[in-house]
Parts: structure tokens; C-alpha cells; sequence
């Protein structure tokens, strides 16, 4: 077999099982960071990756630990994963356990067991990979897509006519003892969140916004006068939101550490 | 080939052994205790909440175990498959819609053969139906329930010691051969309260975790052994269909077939440690009743009102329900003129029984399907006009 290029860098290459590359992300999906800094974020903590367990459910994010990770992972029935993780959680105190799944997965079908996840407080480590669709059955609308959006079966001329969840406000009202939510290209604050993360006792859940060039962007086109549906502009930072009108609020992403509320707030 | 490498051994009760007069329901948790369950993980319904009250009283006093209340009867048997693969022996008890709720993830613990046992109290349905009142319609949800067709263990108590003992036997055949068991109880059994005994000793197994693939056929046992999270092993455990090792194989023909058929054929080969039924009545006899749960207790009191009247009877009761004893239930049928399948339902234990007797003997059925339990009368009854015939 030829030599497979692993992702991100070499340091978490020991955490990836090379055998299941080359991998079947799409070209330019957020996902690969999300899974580079997970693990980054568990080197730089020196955990025993033979002590951690990754549950995902089922769609394109759900691929980042399972086949991927070189761990114990658990691919479990779509939007379940919480449960499933929430069994191993507390059958074994002394195991590590991650969830990485998508916002479809935990929020839409798995809302339920994502906002009880939040208020039982269970000690896990959730990591959802929001790319506002469902990718990997072919661009449907999900609970996530921004109100007015174009996916297949929200179309033009009207597009989504609901109101997307927010997410981090959402798993924060529920009871979680660390939120954030972060854009899969910031790998820096993305790193030190979920480290922040895994090392909060309790249920800590970081929200990371990842594109999806092939079902999302493709749909959503930016045009000559306007600027892409996903991109950097449209981040706000938490603090900066805070003086901002719920107008000028309108259509953008508020990033930052929601819960515990970061000092100086 | 041997059908399982899980080794058995006895230990002492860690409950105070005795008579004692319990429910049926408390039975059954008492049981699960015995068997070394130690996580528990449900979501109220009638009539089978008092499994999951007694369960966390037990943990308590044994000071071990994991209880949770979930918010629904999908996490739950979610949460009872992550905690069997941590090692765990773990269980949950339901009821009719709860039953349905379940049935998904039934079907992920076949595909990843995973060790857990599903109490389901039967009540009547459709939908809500009658929550207290008893049934015995999820027969074939209990095989079939979940999507794909393939095979599980299903066991009928019929009294509380029943309700104790078959729930210790689910546990050793989940732990045996990798694979859900269902303890398919009914409102009657469940609500019963009875004399009965928890023993010095019992009998338990413990899945077999030495070396070899988690999810392929070792060189002389189709179940493989299974590890647990944190062993080190690198678990791939997934829904989808796998190789041996459990990288996922979504579009191959071959890796489906081979799957499917040990999962088949792990279970055939146990055949006869699976099965289990009970023959009582006359030798010789021109009626076989046929039934499991409550409506076997019903039948054997009207097997003798019909053996005083002169009607040669015998019983054919199924301790095990699925896989289908249908071995013993055909040479039973050989010596009987007619074949009555005694059941709770609209008729569904007697098409199993059709398609085993075939045209061995008469067949027919006495049914009670009003939310009351099944009465002897409604045996003699039709015992009665069958003869007629």
C-alpha cells in the first residue's frame, strides 16, 4: 500500500488509524480542523488516548472519530450518541468520554438527549460539528440553516422560512458547565476551548461552526454584491455582541466562551 | 464448535437467600441483581416501574451498581448498550410503547452484539392502549420488532419465581452469545405477587473477552470475544455493517452475508441451550394446548378441568419464545389430533404453531384480546367446539 497522507499535524498522527485513510471528507470541509484540534487539544493535555472513548452518531461529522480515531470509538443510531456515551460515562467513571457528532445528530433528532445530557451534568466532552445542513444525505434543511438560507428542500426564491437554534444559548440554558462556540478555521481558540473543555468537570460542550463547501456554500452562492453565506465576517465576539442591537445582531454568529462566563464580562 | 467460550461459574447470592412474597416485577429485579447487573437505565411506564424502584433500592443495599432515569426509552437502552460495552452488565424494563421506542436500538445491540437484557411487560395496544391491563401482542415485535429481520433471544416467565429466574437466564445467555435478550413478561406475571425464593448459590456467566477480532468467528466458536472500553483494544464498534475487526463495510455484498449469517447461525448452533419448554398433562393425548406467559398458567388449569372431562390433554409451554422451539413443538404435535394455541392476542403465537404443526394436527386457537387475562373457560370453550367438529 502507499504511504497515506495523514492530516493535520504529525504530532496527532499517532492518534489517527492510518489504515482507514485517505479519508472521505470533502474538499475544503470544516470537519478535518475539527477533528485536527480535538486531537491537539488531547496531546497537548497528555491524556491516555487508551482511556478515552468517542461516540458519534450518524452523518459527515460523525466520520471525524469513527473510523478515524485510533481509540475506542462507538458509532452509535443517528442523534443517540449522548445516551449511548452517557451508559459508558457512567459505567466507568474512569474513562474519558467524547462526543463528536453533527448538528443535525445532536440538536435535530437528538435535541432531547442533548439538552437532558446538559442538565444531568454527566462529566463528557461534546464537540458539535455545526455546518448549519445535512451534508451527507444531500443538503436538506436542518434546525441549524439560517432563517431565509437556500438548501434542498428550503429553495428559492424563499428559502428556510424558520428560525434556526442557537445552539450554545440553548445547551448553556439547559444546565452545561462549559459552553463555546468557535469557527473551525480558528484552530488556536479552538484548541484551548475544547482543552477547556475536556478539563471542566461536568458536561462541557463546544459548538464549532464548520463549512460545507459541497451541500451549503454551493446552494448559497455569494453573488457580485454580496459576501459568502459562511465566512469570518459574520463572527461577532461575545463582549462586542453585548453592545450590539438585536438589528445589527441579525444573521451573524456570536463566538466566545458562553459558559462559565470569562472574567471581565 | 463450541456455541460460546463465556465462562460459567457460582457464586453466592448477594442477596439474603429465603421465601420470600414478592411481585413478579420485584422478582425480576431481584433477579438482575443475582446476575450481576449493574447498571439500570429507564424510563417510567405501567405496569413495569416497579423493576426500576426496586432495582435502585437493591443497588443501594448492595452498595454497587449504576441506576439512571432517562429521558425516554431511547436513551435508555441506548445508555444500557454504552454501559455493556464498559464492561458492565446492564439492563432496562419497558412496556408496550416504551417496547416500540426501543426497538432501533435492539437492533444496533444485535448488529454490535452487545450483551443486554429488555424486560417488556406486555399491555394492550395498540398505541397507549390499556396501560394496567395485560396482552400478549409484542410476540412477534419481540423477533421482528426492529428493522432488518434478524434474530435475537426472547424468554416467557410465568410466575414470579419465573419472573427471578429467567431474568438470571437472560443475562447468561446475553453474556453467552453476544446478543439482546428479551424477558418477554406480561401485566399478569409482572403484577403477581407469590411465593418465591432467592437461592444460596446461582449459576452466572461472564462474556468471554480473551484474544481474537471483536466481531468475527473465531476457529471454533461463532461468538466472538468481546473487550471493553479502556482495555487498549481500539474498539470500532458500529451500527454499520463491519468487518471482523469493525471497520465499516457500507456497500459490501460480501461482509453483509457473512455478518447475517453467523449472527443466524451463532444462535442455531446454541439451539439447544437456548430452548427451553416445559411438557406437562396426560402421555397420550388428542389436545396439545400451546402458550407462554400468564396464558400457559391458564392453560394448565384448563389442560386439567378438560383431562377431568375426559379429553386426553397436554401442555406445551414455551419458556423460550424466540427463537421458536419449534424442534420440540413439532414432535409434541405428531402425537396430538389437535394443537390449541392458548394466547392473549388477536392470534399470534397460533401462526408460529400453524407453520410448525402444519398438517400434523388440527389447529386452533383460544384468544382473549379485551384487556382481561385469558380464563381456563375460554380454553374448555373452544377445546369444546373443536371436538365438536
Amino acid at each position: 500500500m502507499s504511504e497515506v497522507k495523514l492530516p493535520g499535524p504529525e504530532r496527532i498522527h499517532k492518534f489517527l488509524r492510518a489504515e482507514a485513510f485517505p479519508h472521505t471528507f470533502c474538499l475544503g470541509c470544516g470537519h478535518l480542523l475539527i477533528m485536527e484540534s480535538t486531537l491537539v487539544a488531547i496531546d497537548e493535555l497528555g491524556l491516555d488516548i487508551d482511556k478515552c472513548v468517542f461516540a458519534s452518531g450518524i452523518g459527515c461529522a460523525s466520520w471525524i472519530p469513527s473510523p478515524y480515531f485510533k481509540a475506542d470509538t462507538l458509532h452509535t443510531t443517528h442523534g443517540r450518541p449522548i445516551a449511548f456515551a452517557t451508559g459508558v460515562k457512567v459505567a466507568n467513571p474512569d474513562l474519558n468520554v467524547f462526543v463528536i457528532s453533527g448538528d443535525g445528530d445532536l440538536a435535530s433528532i437528538g435535541g432531547n438527549h442533548l439538552i437532558h445530557a446538559a442538565r444531568r451534568g454527566v462529566d463528557m466532552t461534546v464537540i458539535c460539528a455545526n455546518n448549519m445542513i445535512y451534508g451527507m444525505t444531500g443538503g436538506q434543511l436542518a434546525s441549524t440553516t439560517p432563517h431565509g438560507r437556500f438548501t434542498a428542500t428550503s429553495p428559492p426564491p424563499e428559502g428556510n422560512p424558520e428560525k434556526p437554534f442557537d445552539l450554545s444559548r440553548l445547551v448553556a440554558a439547559a444546565g452545561a458547565s462549559f459552553v463555546a462556540r468557535y469557527f473551525a478555521p480558528w484552530k488556536d481558540k479552538l484548541v484551548e476551548a475544547i482543552k477547556r473543555g475536556i478539563k471542566t468537570a461536568g458536561f462541557s460542550f463546544i459548538e464549532v461552526i464548520s463549512q460545507c463547501p459541497t451541500q451549503y456554500l454551493r446552494r448559497n452562492p455569494a453573488g457580485e454584491d454580496t459576501k459568502p453565506a459562511l465566512g469570518q465576517h459574520l463572527f461577532v465576539d461575545l463582549k462586542q455582541a453585548k453592545s450590539m442591537t438585536k438589528e445589527e445582531l441579525e444573521g451573524k454568529i456570536v463566538y466566545g466562551q458562553f459558559v462559565p462566563e470569562e472574567e471581565g464580562d | 464448535m463450541v456455541p460460546t467460550k463465556a465462562k460459567r461459574r457460582v457464586i453466592k447470592s448477594p442477596l439474603k437467600s429465603g421465601v420470600y412474597f414478592r411481585q413478579g416485577n420485584e422478582a425480576c429485579a431481584d433477579g438482575a441483581i443475582l446476575a450481576g447487573c449493574r447498571f439500570y437505565a429507564g424510563y417510567p411506564i405501567t405496569p413495569s416501574s416497579e423493576i426500576m424502584i426496586r432495582i435502585i433500592r437493591r443497588f443501594k443495599e448492595i452498595k454497587g451498581g449504576n441506576f439512571l432515569q432517562m429521558e425516554d426509552e431511547i436513551s435508555s437502552i441506548a445508555a444500557v448498550v454504552g454501559a455493556s460495552w464498559a464492561g458492565v452488565k446492564s439492563m432496562t424494563a419497558t412496556s408496550g410503547p416504551g417496547f416500540s421506542l426501543m426497538q432501533e436500538n435492539i437492533g444496533y445491540a444485535i448488529m454490535t452484539e452487545t450483551p443486554c437484557v429488555v424486560v417488556d411487560i406486555q399491555r394492550v395496544g395498540p398505541s397507549t392502549g390499556q396501560a394496567t391491563r395485560p396482552a400478549q401482542g409484542d410476540f412477534y415485535q419481540a423477533r421482528f420488532g426492529s428493522h432488518g429481520g434478524f434474530p435475537l433471544i426472547a424468554l416467557s416467565p410465568w410466575s414470579a419465581q419465573e419472573m427471578q429466574d429467567l431474568t438470571i437466564r437472560a443475562f447468561n445467555l446475553a453474556e453467552k452469545y453476544r446478543v439482546p435478550v428479551i424477558l418477554l413478561a406480561d401485566q399478569v406475571v409482572a403484577h403477581l405477587y407469590e411465593k418465591s425464593e432467592i437461592p444460596e448459590e446461582i449459576e452466572i456467566c461472564d462474556r468471554y473477552s480473551g484474544d481474537g477480532n471483536p466481531f468475527g468467528a473465531m476457529e471454533d466458536c461463532l461468538v466472538p470475544p468481546m473487550p471493553r472500553f479502556g482495555d487498549g483494544k481500539k474498539l470500532l464498534i458500529t451500527g454499520s455493517t463491519h468487518d471482523e475487526i469493525g471497520i465499516r463495510c457500507a456497500s459490501s455484498p460480501v461482509e453483509q452475508a457473512k455478518l447475517g449469517e453467523r449472527f443466524h447461525a451463532k444462535l442455531e448452533t446454541a439451539y439447544d441451550d437456548i430452548v427451553e419448554v416445559e411438557k406437562s398433562g396426560e402421555k397420550d393425548y388428542d389436545v396439545l394446548l400451546v402458550a407462554f406467559g400468564i396464558s400457559a398458567r391458564t392453560a394448565y388449569d384448563a389442560m386439567f378441568e378438560l383431562n377431568g372431562d375426559g379429553v386426553n390433554t397436554a401442555l406445551f409451554r414455551l419458556k423460550t419464545v424466540w427463537p421458536f422451539p419449534e424442534r420440540e413443538l413439532k414432535e409434541a404435535a405428531e402425537r396430538a389430533k389437535y394443537v390449541i394455541s392458548c394466547e392473549m392476542s388477536h392470534g399470534l403465537l397460533v401462526r408460529e404453531v400453524e407453520r410448525v404443526v402444519c398438517k400434523d394436527a388440527v389447529v386452533d386457537a383460544a384468544l382473549r384480546y379485551d384487556g382481561e387475562a385469558i380464563e381456563p373457560s375460554d380454553i374448555v370453550k373452544v377445546v369444546e367446539k373443536v371436538l365438536r367438529k
